[in-house]
């Protein structure tokens, strides 16, 4: 080799170029694969973010904690022995009826303040529950169960691990059940009807205050499902989602902030992009690879500030 | 000679109260620690970020998670230019302040483009970033070890002013960065009341409140927005310089997410828009953590396991807590209370039958 490499990923690049291009590809697949099975993570919460912003206009800084506190939750009731599969589905029930809880306890009474009172007193909340993680679970990473395997699994030629794909699987599952729920079912008829029209909702029977309730509650389910995927991956302790949380905000903000289906495809446009920069371009290796979601979120707002899938924003005056 | 008595029966309580506050902190060291006095230097650089912040968030409404970068660029720039270029320190301080200043300024053309939302999203993903942006050049910016500041000896004349006050105690350096940072806040604090009581800030809070009614008065939004920014990141840049000097250590973790959030709970508690609420603000930034874990070790019914859990997690939790009981119920912070008291006791003295005469009424609610 002529080239001297700078870095262990243009190594592995090099090394795979001699075997052929044939292992190239294989190992550009994997890429992506893994790529979009952190995407759907992201996604998940990118989920969360935008059900709370499209039911009141604010993002939830503390959407990330939330799903932090949930799977120690989901660590606890597991570490008691109770079986994985049924621990998942009850810590998303609790999940809910917190978010609901802290809704009415937290949000409520500044529902209608500005939205920079709004951004403040959700900042609180994400220190406030991430000083009581550490201090009800203290600041030890603990690994986090995973019923998956780790084995791998050919697909076209490419090796693609198990648990990613069930990670994938497990979000998209989650995704359609929430697109059911809100698109489906009298529920979330009136929970969109409460969001974009609250005067008339109200006029027609709603309660539009515990619909934004019941919209907290969802968000903190859906949350809990990406910090329960992600914790196996990263272990578990009380500053696991702040990365994922940046991620998260990359890809709501790629999909337009308001869009559901923003959300998914944004949070999987940013799982492969980050996943790929980190692989292949040398200089941003593993610990830039937040700056590509600074990059990424900068770049949207300044020239596209709605996104893929956003609506522009027009305002009275 | 009558007139200058006139004038100060005239003044109103508030002077009083600031030059009794200046006095306070210059008497400060010689009655306290050298060690005390360090901690002091910091609540005064605290304090100067803090305005800085207040001045973005209090008064033009705009919001900035990422103020621990900007401080961070100011450190590093003084540390810098400190160790590699040998430039005296106390030039390095202002330099690092007008490059942080206009890296403000550039931050704040995008800024413009963005709701109050949007923008707190792209500074907090600039605060959680910068710790690993840091540690990339590491020829220039030693990497995850950072730079040693030695700290600097005071001049002579402090010397020997001090030694005449205290008796013949010589000055530390930490009594002389005590004064460093103290001279740097009144000026500071000076240049922002300046600021705020003329047309600037006159303008800054007109668009605030309403944007479009303040461009339909002529005030340029775009050129006053980005103006605040500036300002915001050039005392963040001072304080930043100071931070650096003062602890004589600068590391990408000196410079966490968490810096950022308390300094903005600091300004919250303090009180936005106000002039002397970044000084509660310094004041309770810096000493809410550390009372409250010695308040805690030194209980000793508490176990040591607990308290020592406490420690890392309590700050987080009182902060946390404080923060969403303050916007609650006391949007207006400490200032505000103490404002709202006195202005209610003033009503009550006067009696009740010509309240709201004379006097202006404060601000109103800012967020």
């Amino acid at each position: 080799m002529l080239v001297v490499s700078l870095a262990p990923a243009a190594d592995a690049a090099n090394f795979a170029a001699d075997l052929g291009g044939e292992t190239l590809m294989q190992e550009f697949v994997q890429q992506i694969v893994s790529g979009l099975a952190s995407g759907a993570i992201f996604a998940s919460l990118a989920l969360a973010l935008v059900l709370i912003y499209n039911a009141m206009g604010l993002v939830n800084f503390a959407q990330g904690e939330m799903a932090m506190f949930a799977t120690f939750i989901a660590y606890t009731l597991i570490s008691h022995g109770i079986n994985y599969w049924i621990a998942f589905p009850l810590t998303l029930g609790i999940a809910f009826v917190a978010g609901v809880v802290v809704e009415r306890v937290v949000i409520r009474p500044v529902e209608r303040a500005p939205v920079l009172t709004l951004v403040i007193v959700t900042l609180g909340l994400a220190t406030l529950i991430n000083g009581a993680a550490g201090f009800l679970f203290g600041y030890v990473p603990r690994s986090f169960p995973s019923p998956f395997s780790v084995q791998t699994v050919n697909i076209l030629g490419a090796f693609a691990s198990f648990q990613d794909l069930s990670v994938i699987a497990v979000c998209a599952i989650v995704l359609v059940a929430i697109y059911l729920l809100l698109q489906r079912t009298t529920v979330g008829l009136t929970l969109r009807a409460a969001a974009h029209h609250p005067e008339p909702s109200r006029l027609l029977g709603v309660r539009v205050s515990w619909m934004l309730a019941l919209g907290w509650g969802l968000a903190s389910a859906v949350g809990a499902v990406s910090g329960i995927m992600v914790a196996p991956i990263l272990l578990l302790e009380p500053n696991m989602m702040q990365p994922i949380i940046i991620y998260a905000f990359a890809a709501a903000v790629l999909g337009g902030i308001e869009s559901p289906v923003g959300a998914v495809v944004g949070g999987l446009i940013v799982g492969v992009s980050v996943n790929l920069a980190g692989a292949y371009l040398p200089f941003v290796g593993g610990d830039l690879e937040l700056a590509v979601a600074l990059a990424i979120i900068v770049g949207v707002l300044v020239i596209k500030p709605n996104g893929l899938f956003g609506r522009a924003a027009v305002r009275n005056v | 000679m009558v007139q200058l008595q006139q004038r100060l029966r005239n003044a109103p309580p508030r002077y009083w109260l600031v030059l009794v506050a200046v006095l306070f902190f210059i008497g400060l060291p010689t009655v306290i620690s050298s060690f005390q006095a360090s901690e002091w230097a910091l609540v005064l650089i605290f304090a100067i970020v803090i305005m800085g912040l207040n001045i973005l968030v209090g008064y033009s409404g705009q919001i900035s998670l990422g103020h621990g970068a900007l401080m961070a660029l100011g450190a590093y720039t003084s540390a810098i230019l400190i160790t590699r270029y040998h430039v005296d320190y106390l030039i390095t301080i202002p330099i690092a302040g007008l490059l942080t200043g206009l890296v403000g300024f550039l931050l704040g053309i995008p800024a413009l483009r963005l709701s109050a939302l949007y923008l707190a999203l792209a500074t907090f993903a600039l605060a959680v970033v910068t710790p690993s942006l840091i540690k990339r050049p590491a020829g220039l910016t030693g990497g995850v070890q950072g730079i040693l500041i030695s700290t600097p000896d005071p001049p002579q004349f402090a010397k020997d002013a001090f030694a005449s006050v205290t008796g013949g105690t010589p000055m530390t350096s930490d009594q002389w960065m005590y004064y460093v940072s103290l001279v740097s806040a009144l000026v500071l604090f000076w240049l922002a009341w300046n600021l705020i009581r003329r047309r600037p800030g006159r303008a800054l809070r007109a668009l605030r409140d309403r944007e479009v009614a303040a461009a339909s008065y002529g005030i340029n939004i775009a050129g006053y927005k980005t103006m605040a920014f500036g300002i915001s990141a050039f005392y963040a840049g001072i304080g930043g310089a100071l931070y650096g000097i003062a602890i004589g250590f600068v590391s990408p973790d000196t410079f966490p997410l968490a810096l950022s959030f308390q300094l903005l709970v600091g300004t919250v508690v303090g009180g936005l828009a106000s002039i002397a609420g970044p000084l509660v603000g310094g004041v309770f930034t810096f000493w809410l953590p550390i009372v409250s874990s010695q308040f805690v070790g030194a209980q000793p019914w508490i176990p040591a396991q607990i308290a020592s859990v406490f420690q890392k997690a309590g700050p987080a939790v009182t902060y946390g807590a404080l923060l969403i009981v303050i916007m609650i119920f006391a949007p207006n912070g400490v200032v505000g209370l103490v404002r709202a008291g006195y202005m209610q006791l003033q009503a009550r003295l006067r009696g009740a039958g010509d309240r709201g005469t004379g006097q202006m009424p404060p601000d109103p609610q800012t967020v």
